[in-house]
């Protein structure tokens, strides 16, 4: 077979040849998802055990640096040492689960290059000692499951099946996607978190030593196994090496999931989707991010390391940009109705505390305060943070604050009685969490739902 | 050497009896909700009080655990 040209006539991707696209390069040639043979003819077949042992492959993702791409951005190779060393066999927990509202990346990677996400998924578990991987899906989503589903087969048939790989369909809850949350439901719990300790590492899926990244970071060590950890860092910032999906939302031309270097600036990544914003507003890791006026972010890099001087974080790589004309507490209330909705019901502060703080918010961005409001705000917000079980309500919480401090104009002039129309904007904004504000303390929740 | 002890809170487990602030209002105050909100470890004069709270939970939300003092002076538990 002609070496420089797929089998699908497409030209084939090349590792020294490309530049940032990697997760995503079969999609920029055929623009459909990549089956078995394709993947293999894009990406090359994976090393054998013999060419790569399991700590090789360990000690080439610490060299690559390769950080968890699910939000919290943890050294991926500290947290296989971690499990590899535990006695017994281990379990690998492929996270698809992608809860939050405001990011696709996931989604989209899983549609267009599964196997991608299975390679790592194998090699991951070959690094820690398991024979099982779990895929963790949104239960709702079908086709996603399907493509899934049909991969595994494709492999199985093709004799990859040194590992056993099993898809599952989570509820399509917020903090389903939390890998305690993952683990207890693996264990035929309810997909809520749970209290740790014990981590996952310790004891996880069947009282196992559990492995749990997210699609992506599965994604890139299937890449730095093929091609090491010297090519993985030629793209990207010395701070963050490589490259990350993200998806931008709001006020942009052309929103959608891009593969960036990692350590773009955040004006340059705007630019590229047509959401110039220099003096709108973002927020920053989605709907557990945090707001900032555009201008302070648009000259740092698009990394943890990069925001971490303006209080700011990619999370899962989420960048939604505030349309003209909308306002930022609005906003703020309809994504803080969301997550008080999506609470777990485990943890009093929470449980009572998100939908006080998002009713609070909702008063405020219509103009219609009720006593204090902001001084209310401050004492709400002070004691839901730290007090529960997982990092929901801190998450939220982080936002909200963020919000008061980006829009402090704003939310002193909604304080005095004062609305701006932006509250009253519907039907203008993407990303909208699918329940209205005035859904707020009564979200509806079915307690069959988290299983 | 006196013991400081830190009290252990779990929040999943908690169903906001209350109980604990009614025995121990020195170190548990309730917060608008009605749960727990702790103020600090238990000294050594305060520890008695601080058991029969950790006991009276009817869910078994508290726990009392001594903390170790670092060579240095730095609290861990």
């Amino acid at each position: 077979m002609n070496q420089s040209r797929g089998h699908h006539g497409a030209p084939a991707w090349s590792p020294r040849r490309a530049g940032y696209r990697r997760l995503t390069a079969g999609w920029q040639h055929t623009g459909r998802p990549a089956d078995l043979r394709e993947h293999h003819d894009r990406y090359g077949p994976l090393p054998a055990v013999r060419q790569q042992s399991p700590r090789a492959l360990v000690d080439a993702i610490a060299a690559a640096r390769l950080t968890g791409r699910g939000g919290a951005g943890f050294p991926t190779a500290t947290k296989m040492r971690a499990v590899a060393t535990r006695r017994g066999p281990a379990v690998v927990v492929a996270n698809g689960v992608e809860s939050e509202p405001a990011s696709q990346k996931d989604q989209a990677l899983l549609a267009w290059a599964p196997h991608l996400v299975l390679d790592g998924a194998l090699l991951a578990a070959r690094a820690v000692g398991a024979n099982v991987v779990h895929v963790c899906l949104d239960r709702t989503r079908d086709r996603q499951a399907d493509g899934v589903l049909r991969a595994i087969t494709e492999r199985q048939q093709a004799g990859l099946g040194d590992v056993a790989m099993l898809a599952h369909g989570l509820p399509p809850r917020y903090v389903a996607s939390e890998e305690t949350s993952l683990i207890r439901w693996l264990n035929g719990g309810e997909a809520r978190p749970t209290t740790v300790p014990p981590r996952p590492f310790e004891q996880g899926v069947g009282r196992r030593p559990t492995l749990v990244n997210n699609v992506e970071t599965l994604a890139h060590i299937a890449l730095i196994a093929r091609y090491g950890p010297d090519w993985f860092c030629q793209a990207g910032h010395p701070d963050t090496p490589g490259t990350m999906l993200i998806t931008v939302g709001g006020a942009a031309g052309y929103p959608g999931v891009y593969e960036i270097e990692a350590g773009t600036r955040v004006d340059e990544v705007l630019a590229m989707c047509d959401g110039n914003n220099e003096d709108g507003a973002l927020l920053m890791g989605g709907y557990f991010g945090t707001w900032h006026a555009a201008r302070d972010l648009a000259h740092l890099p698009l990394s943890a390391p990069g925001l971490r001087a303006a209080g700011a974080s990619p999370g899962a790589g989420v960048i939604f940009a505030l349309p003209p004309g909308g306002c930022g507490l609005a906003e703020t209330a309809r994504i803080l109705c969301f997550l008080a909705g999506q609470v777990a019901q485990q943890c009093g502060p929470c449980m009572f505390g998100l939908p006080a703080v998002a009713g609070d918010f909702t008063r405020l961005a219509e103009g219609r305060p009720e006593g204090d409001v902001l001084e209310r705000l401050d004492r709400r917000l002070g004691a839901i943070t730290g007090r529960g079980a997982c990092r929901h309500p801190d998450g939220a919480v982080r936002m909200a604050a963020s919000a008061l401090a980006a829009f402090a104009s704003d939310a002193r002039a909604h304080a005095a009685g004062r609305p701006c129309l932006g509250a009253y904007r519907r039907g203008s904004q993407a990303d909208r969490p699918p329940i209205p504000p005035s859904a707020a303390a009564t979200a509806p929740w079915a307690e069959d739902e988290w299983r | 050497m006196a013991v400081r002890r830190r009290l252990r809170w779990d929040p999943a487990a908690c169903t906001g009896h209350g109980l604990c602030a009614d025995l121990l209002p020195e170190r548990i105050e309730l917060d608008e909700w009605g749960y727990p909100v702790i103020l600090g470890d238990v000294p050594p004069g305060l520890a008695r009080h601080a058991r029969r709270a950790v006991r009276a939970c009817p869910v078994l939300a508290l726990r009392l655990q001594p903390v170790q003092e670092d060579p240095g002076g730095r609290a861990r538990s």
